[in-house]
């Protein structure tokens, strides 16, 4: 069970950049909701429940009025639950308030095969029935297995499948920072900094 | 998915095991991901819709061989709102009473397909024999005298939640120690847990050599109750005793009874506990079991919590025939 090495291939987003996403990601929910009004951002845990707050804050910033804030747990509706042993940590769902008739923007980190926002859509359908649910993601690494695209993307990145895309914020990992990462026994990965 | 690597801290450990049989064999890291697994679980029930696919397509058989409602229940109410499928199976209306030995019966289950089956037996062992011969999941609902895990895990659920930590508390469990499967899970999960446990009674009903347990042991109500956060009741179970052990339940309850005046001596915030169902004036007043410290109702809400953890944990451990994955 030892984890192949990977290596850093392209940083594609620094502090600064994270930053100028999400304040134009917010920017767009707003001109697109036209406002704040009924709009309730969903951060799917981990990280992307810290992008919620940060968007929140920036909306705040614009609008001058609050946003509904919540944190969704889509581990009990992932589809490889039986497949993946033992089972992954459940933690808490923490909506305090309905959705229903609500926009709910979904946030998450990175959007790869799309499978992580279909369980969220899931989840937040059994949570009540929103008006609408538009999706935010920081980074879009491409690849889907599945009919979802997001509204909202902070950076579209091209990147292989055996490569990994790691979101770094500072509340949970002591960097800010996007970076590619590819395994060490890519021979495609052989030069550093290369595409 | 995405982003893997160093994510979700401050879990140590990860469930691997297929079954539960009692606590003697779980860690303490074991134990805290089971409850805070539990506080995960919590939520789902407050939800409009109370029910979540974690284990949809799984099938779960409670198999009881005593008499059982909150806990039977509870591992019902579990499953359904977990999306498994559950079939109730009482010994009295089964091939059982026509002389089907226990392990033929679990063995027509497996022939059926079941993943996870919840056991209640009088006999202390029996599933923990069943686990070594099948390859469904098997978790002790109550064995005889001997474990009654989920109990356990759902009344250290409740102190943590009541009193925020479970460490360095003082609990004292009073009554029939000697047939009681809680008492023996309870000091097995609260000790592992960091808690100093006391257990009180009249000596017929205090097991020899209990202290091996690492309890300190009382004949005094009032000394238990002195000092003490928490104060377990423990049923008198008229149907486990085969021998008169106590004089009367009228000269028990003068005795060992917990009732205000006898409170009077706890420390302000103690917590009053019972596993159920409360004999009303025996072993507690109604008074306090209605009582502000009484968070006996809290139990049975947390129950369902916990065994909502334990399934989902059971369920997700590697079976026999598929080890590899």
């Amino acid at each position: 069970m030892t984890e192949p090495a990977y290596h850093e291939k392209a940083k594609v987003l620094d502090a600064d950049g994270i930053r100028r996403a999400l304040t134009r990601i917010a920017h767009e929910i707003l001109e697109h909701n036209k406002g704040t009004a009924g709009v309730a951002l969903v951060g799917i845990r981990t990280r992307g429940a810290l992008l919620a707050q940060r968007l929140a804050q920036a909306i705040e910033a614009i609008d001058q009025r609050p946003v509904q804030v919540g944190i969704l747990d889509i581990t009990l509706y992932r589809d490889d639950v039986s497949r993946a042993t033992p089972q992954p940590v459940v933690r808490a769902t923490e909506i305090p308030f309905d959705v229903t008739d609500q926009d709910v923007v979904l946030v998450d980190d990175v959007l790869f095969t799309g499978r992580t926002i279909r369980a969220a859509l899931n989840a937040l359908n059994d949570l009540g029935r929103p008006r609408t649910i538009q999706l935010a993601v920081l980074v879009d690494r491409g690849h889907r297995e599945l009919p979802i695209r997001a509204d909202y993307a902070g950076k579209n990145i091209p990147t292989s499948r055996r490569e990994r895309v790691q979101v770094r914020l500072r509340e949970v990992d002591e960097a800010e920072e996007v970076v590619i990462e590819a395994p060490a026994a890519d021979p495609a990965a052989s030069t550093p900094g290369g595409r | 998915m995405a982003t893997t690597g160093a994510l979700e801290q401050g879990t140590a450990a990860q469930w691997t095991r297929r079954h539960l049989l009692g606590l003697r064999e779980l860690s303490a890291d074991d134990l805290r991901l089971i409850l805070q697994t539990a506080e995960s679980f919590r939520e789902v029930s407050l939800r409009p819709i109370k029910k979540v696919p974690a284990l949809r397509g799984k099938t779960v058989v409670n198999l009881f061989f005593e008499p059982s409602t909150r806990t039977r229940t509870s591992f019902e109410l579990a499953a359904k709102r977990l999306s498994a499928d559950i079939v109730n199976i009482a010994a009295a209306g089964s091939s059982l009473s026509k002389g089907e030995t226990v392990l033929d019966t679990v063995r027509n289950l497996e022939a059926l397909k079941v993943d996870l089956l919840v056991i209640r037996h009088a006999a202390a062992g029996v599933p923990h024999a069943l686990a070594k011969r099948i390859s469904a999941s098997v978790i002790n609902a109550g064995d005889g005298a001997h474990e009654h895990p989920t109990q356990a895990l759902l009344d250290l659920f409740t102190i943590q939640e009541k009193k925020g930590r479970i460490a360095g508390l003082k609990v004292s469990i009073i009554g029939d120690i000697a047939h009681s499967r809680v008492a023996r899970s309870n000091i097995w999960g609260l000790t592992k847990l960091g808690a100093q446990v006391t257990v009180c009674g009249p000596p017929s009903l205090l097991p020899r050599h209990i202290e091996q347990l690492g309890v300190r042991v009382v004949y005094r109500l009032d000394e238990a109750i002195r000092d003490a956060d928490v104060l377990m009741l423990l049923r008198i179970q008229h149907e486990r005793q085969e021998a008169v052990l106590v004089p009367s339940l009228r000269e028990y309850r003068l005795t060992y009874g917990v009732d205000q005046a006898r409170l009077a001596h706890a420390k302000p915030e103690v917590l009053i506990m019972h596993p159920g169902p409360v004999n009303r004036g025996v072993e507690l007043d109604s008074r306090v079991a209605d009582g502000p410290y009484s968070v006996i109702l809290d139990q049975v809400t947390n129950g369902l919590a916990v065994r909502m953890a334990v399934l989902y944990l059971v369920a997700g451990a590697p079976k026999l025939d598929e080890a590899e994955g």
